[in-house]
């Protein structure tokens, strides 16, 4: 069980390094989205500070859509993801490793980008440290109901703009969750019950949308 | 989308089955569906216009609010509606995924347009209602925010199945999506709750005596009745022209409607 889905994870992984340029869009796409706002709104220190945790949580979202649309569509075109509904093992463990690759190479950079733009926004460091917490805790639950959403849009036309209509909605608690942390951490009122119920957030996603992704992909197979 | 069924889905029955779910087959249920719709559209008429009576000319104006509170009437109907037709569709396409009837999810895919326009009517009475009492169209309120979010469940669910060509897999899809959603629902309450709240509590629930004059409170049940029987109506309206899109060459509709 372990192996297959090492395996498969390898095989993502493997396959996003022979297009390197790829692997650097959704931490470029973090960096310039952020730094958008600030040249539209203007230099303002304060409001820059007061935003700061909405601006960056929205960009780190959109910047893990991107990758998203192909995410099962070349294996689904080649009959590769026939394959692995047709072996032994769980299809579980495909989408397992294929939502795990998608966040080490859509999720974690957006980690490592943000204390970049923290400095960009004059971020205290409590708030940077919070920011990077709530992150780790967001991403991986990106990339899981991003996965659920790329298996429904398999057979669909519509592409990108039908997945950023359909994942809205189910990421909106995310959002909340994630920039209401920072900022109850930068107005001193602590952030520890928003990263619980992140981690609580990611535990049932982890439990719960694989599944349904599962589901989506016999659907679109079947 | 509803383009016709391939003939070659296996048709099985089960061999015991009570009375009742003979309906769950299109061919008796159109009838019946067809049969049923006048009656919800004339309930919807009547107990719409002794709402609106008692709700425009018998119940006196509020002290404070004057006339701006009469909106009450449609609002909160309306936002009732969107909540229960949401869970309906939800619930009829949670039963097309586990026992593949095909007629509930018609049943999902006729619900989400009314569902959608509910929430609209009650985001949009909410608007008319919030300008003259709070002095703004829209705050950015816990409320308003989930049945926002509601719109948009409503707008993924309509917008996936109208891009997967294959009607079976489209159900079957957006099924999957409307329990996603069903899920979220209660995240979403929570997540929002915590800001700053403006929109007043519930006037009416079931554990405790409503804290509104009686004719008011039943001019807002018979609204909710008259949303509610036209809803029954237009969808079953609505689920008999998904059936004429799908089953058009099946041979008990050509018999029905002389085509061929």
């Amino acid at each position: 069980m372990l192996s297959i889905l090492a395996l498969t994870a390898r095989r993502e992984l493997l396959l996003a390094l022979r297009r390197p340029a790829e692997i650097l869009m959704p931490p470029l796409f973090f960096l310039v989205a952020a730094t958008l706002y600030p040249l539209a709104i203007g230099p303002d220190q304060e409001l820059l500070r007061a935003i700061a945790p909405g601006v960056l949580w929205v960009s780190a979202l959109l910047a893990a859509l991107l990758g998203l649309q192909r995410l099962f569509a070349a294996d689904f075109a080649d009959g590769t993801l026939e394959q692995a509904l047709l072996a032994p093992h769980p299809l579980l463990l495909t989408v397992w490793a294929k939502a795990g690759a998608h966040w080490l190479l859509a999720g974690l950079p957006l980690v490592a980008v943000a204390p970049l733009l923290a400095i960009q926004y004059d971020m205290a460091p409590q708030a940077l440290g919070v920011l990077l917490a709530s992150l780790l805790l967001g991403t991986p639950v990106l990339s899981l109901l991003g996965a659920l959403g790329a298996a429904l849009a398999l057979n669909a036309r519509g592409g990108s703009v039908l997945l950023a209509l359909m994942l809205a909605p189910l990421y909106i608690p995310l959002l909340i969750l994630g920039s209401s942390a920072v900022q109850a951490e930068a107005q001193g009122l602590g952030s520890s019950a928003h990263l619980l119920l992140l981690a609580g957030l990611l535990c049932g996603t982890a439990a719960l949308a694989p599944w349904a992704t599962v589901a989506a992909l016999r659907v679109a197979l079947e | 989308m509803n383009l016709p069924y391939s003939s070659t889905a296996a048709n099985r029955r089960a061999p015991h089955a009570p009375r009742v779910f003979a309906y769950a087959a299109p061919r008796h249920f159109f009838p019946l569906a067809a049969a049923l719709t006048p009656w919800f559209a004339a309930l919807a008429i009547v107990a719409g216009l002794a709402g609106l009576y008692i709700g425009l000319l018998l119940v006196p104006a509020d002290a404070q609010q004057h006339d701006a509170f009469r909106i009450i009437f449609v609002h909160v109907p309306a936002a009732w509606m969107s909540m229960l037709i949401y869970l309906a569709m939800a619930a009829w396409a949670g039963v097309g995924l586990v026992y593949n009837t095909r007629l509930s999810a018609m049943m999902a895919s006729a619900l989400a347009p009314t569902g959608a326009l509910f929430t609209f009517l009650a985001l949009w009475t909410g608007a008319l209602w919030g300008k003259p009492t709070w002095g703004a169209w829209w705050v950015w309120d816990a409320r308003l925010t989930s049945e926002l979010i509601l719109l948009f469940l409503y707008f993924g669910f309509m917008a996936l199945h109208a891009s997967i060509d294959e009607p079976r897999r489209a159900d079957r899809a957006a099924a999957i999506l409307a329990l996603a959603g069903v899920a979220n629902v209660p995240v979403i309450y929570f997540s929002v709750i915590w800001w700053n709240t403006l929109h007043q509590g519930a006037s009416v629930s079931l554990n405790s005596a409503p804290s509104m004059a009686a004719p008011v409170l039943a001019g807002m049940l018979l609204m909710t009745l008259a949303f509610w029987a036209y809803s029954v109506a237009a969808v079953l309206r609505r689920v008999r022209c998904i059936m004429l899109e799908r089953e058009g060459s099946a041979d008990w509709l050509n018999a029905k409607t002389g085509g061929g």
